[in-house]
């Protein structure tokens, strides 16, 4: 069986600067993987190659067995694949069941479901419950704390029923007791059978959610495996904490 | 900004009653003209309705999906200086099929600007609109076939079809029609996933696609009916002046109006490039007539500096609920 998501050789440069080389990542359908590194060392833009936000120069990006290289980032999303941003990029004039109205309409009504109005407002204060913001359904994002946001970043990637969620750090700054949340709602969707990769800097949330590791380090991947070993690598531990 | 949800709690009309409610609206206020019975008033009225096209048209890329675009001159002209040409070659086309013809081709020209511009993002892409707006007008400006610089002239006939009377009747009654088409299609484009769609794009087009929207492809469908009305709004303009040069084709009046009455009305509905073009092209009437016809251009640029600075969400933003 091959796998969900296959990252073959991707490259890519900004200028001179050589943002991700040669990068080969598997994802096994129903994985939960872990994706470390220090700052700059190119997980958000491999996120941003995968999602279709950035153009890879090399490589390419097999999801679900088909090449994803030219598309679009609306038809991934589509297809199956979404991703909450780093930076939360709420829809600042929407309220907040609105903002998961966006997904459900475009990606979920685009794959031949017809869910229609009541219906969609009802899911959308469902997701927002799970994440802990049902209160809030009808504010505004700009009423939200920035760890708010982040939570409303993931909720609006769930809301459009993904095969692979990429959550790109949504964890940072949140409580112990909220990482704990997130980190047993993360596992909860991945019971229901949706592939996680979770890009992290906390490694008490990478340790516990994590069935595997990777880390990046300067564009490349320098290890990839049992998140208990990966810790060990001495090439990690040289990144991490300098010789 | 307030949100969809305010309007769709909004009473809930449909778009039938919606529609029906316009016409009964347009019916009554072409009703009370004829009472009047003055042709100033249809003179003023035309003036109003147009201005209210122009501004629902302008809303519905720039308030809607966020594109500010100054070319609006050029799709207006394209309307006009269209009819021009049908005027030339075919004298008895009736004038609705004018005004659809040259919002179809005004509708291509978007469709077409949109392709070529929309990668640009921001100032970038209403930069880009108002090159356009300066290549067409040098393009008319040298077109003989339709006067060149020195314009064409265009015999209104004396008397309106169908609903006798004078001819400047039947324009006021046309361009109201007009109204309600371009009225009908921004609040079902508000009410639809195609609204939510161009809202996503306004607040964060990256995120809006990570959304899987579409948004090259929505704002194509913007770009194609805001320049569509834009040039229809236009179209009846010839018959309208009976003497039509570039300079007036392409006035920059135009261009500030159709952005200063939606900023003033409000942006965020249907109803405030209605209420900005009937509280500025008002004023502005009334004080061409009481005061001069040339400090009724002040009346936009000082309202829209009031309104910039003291109301951003305009007039429907004040009485909207704060949350």
């Amino acid at each position: 069986m091959t796998a969900l998501l296959q990252v073959d050789g991707v490259g890519k440069r900004f200028g001179g600067f050589v943002a991700l080389e040669g990068i080969a990542l598997e994802v096994e359908e129903g994985e939960r993987l872990g994706l470390i590194g220090p700052n700059g060392s190119g997980k958000s833009t491999l996120v941003n190659c995968i999602c279709g936000t950035l153009r890879n120069e090399l490589g390419e990006v097999r999801f679900a067995g088909q090449r994803l290289d030219g598309l679009p980032a609306h038809e991934r999303t589509r297809r199956g694949l979404a991703r909450s941003f780093q930076l939360p990029r709420p829809f600042g004039s929407l309220s907040l069941a609105e903002n998961l109205r966006i997904p459900i309409l475009y990606a979920v009504n685009a794959r031949g479901q017809a869910i229609s109005g009541g219906a969609i407002d009802g899911r959308c204060r469902a997701i927002l419950g799970e994440v802990g913001l049902a209160a809030k359904a009808d504010r505004l994002p700009r009423d939200l704390t920035q760890i708010e946001m982040r939570k409303l970043e993931l909720a609006r990637a769930m809301a459009a029923e993904p095969k692979l969620l990429i959550a790109d750090e949504v964890m940072a700054g949140l409580s112990h007791a909220e990482v704990d949340e997130i980190i047993a709602l993360l596992i909860r969707l991945n019971g229901q059978g949706v592939t996680v990769i979770m890009i992290e800097h906390i490694m008490r949330a990478v340790m516990e959610f994590s069935q595997r590791l990777a880390v990046l380090v300067a564009g490349r991947k320098i290890a990839d495996g049992e998140p208990a070993e990966v810790v060990r690598d001495p090439e990690v531990v040289r990144a991490y904490l300098g010789e | 900004m307030a949100s969809l949800a305010d309007r769709q709690a909004q009473p809930g009309w449909g778009a039938l009653p919606f529609t029906l409610g316009l016409v009964l609206v347009a019916a009554l206020i072409f009703s009370i003209g004829r009472w009047i019975d003055n042709s100033y008033v249809f003179f003023a009225g035309y003036v109003v309705a147009q201005y209210i096209v122009l501004g629902t048209a302008w809303n519905i890329l720039g308030g809607y999906t966020g594109y500010v675009n100054f070319g609006i001159t050029a799709f207006f002209a394209i309307g006009a200086y269209s009819t021009v040409v049908l005027y030339k070659l075919v004298p008895a086309v009736p004038l609705p099929v004018m005004i659809a013809v040259g919002g179809v081709l005004a509708g291509l020209v978007g469709f077409g600007t949109g392709y070529l511009t929309l990668r640009l993002r921001g100032v970038f892409f209403s930069i880009a609109t108002l090159a356009m707006a300066v290549v067409v007008q040098t393009l008319i400006t040298n077109w003989d076939f339709v006067g060149g610089a020195r314009g064409a002239y265009v015999l209104r006939p004396r008397t309106a079809p169908l609903i006798g009377g004078e001819y400047v009747q039947y324009l006021f009654l046309v361009m109201l029609g007009l109204c309600v088409l371009a009225l009908v299609t921004a609040r079902s484009i508000e009410r639809s996933a195609l609204g939510y769609g161009f809202a996503a794009i306004r607040d964060d087009e990256a995120a809006a696609e990570a959304s899987g929207v579409p948004t090259l492809r929505l704002k194509l469908i913007a770009t194609a009916l805001s320049g569509g009305f834009m040039g229809m709004a236009g179209a009846p303009l010839p018959y309208y002046v009976t003497y039509l040069d570039p300079s007036s084709g392409f006035s920059l009046n135009y261009a500030v109006n159709a952005i200063a009455m939606p900023l003033i009305g409000g942006t965020s509905s249907w109803l405030g490039p209605v209420i900005g073009a009937v509280v500025v092209g008002g004023l502005q009437e009334y004080i061409r007539v009481t005061i001069s016809s040339a400090v009724n251009v002040l009346v936009a640029g000082v309202l829209l500096v009031v309104f910039v600075i003291a109301a951003p969400q305009g007039i429907v933003g004040l009485f909207q609920r704060k949350r």
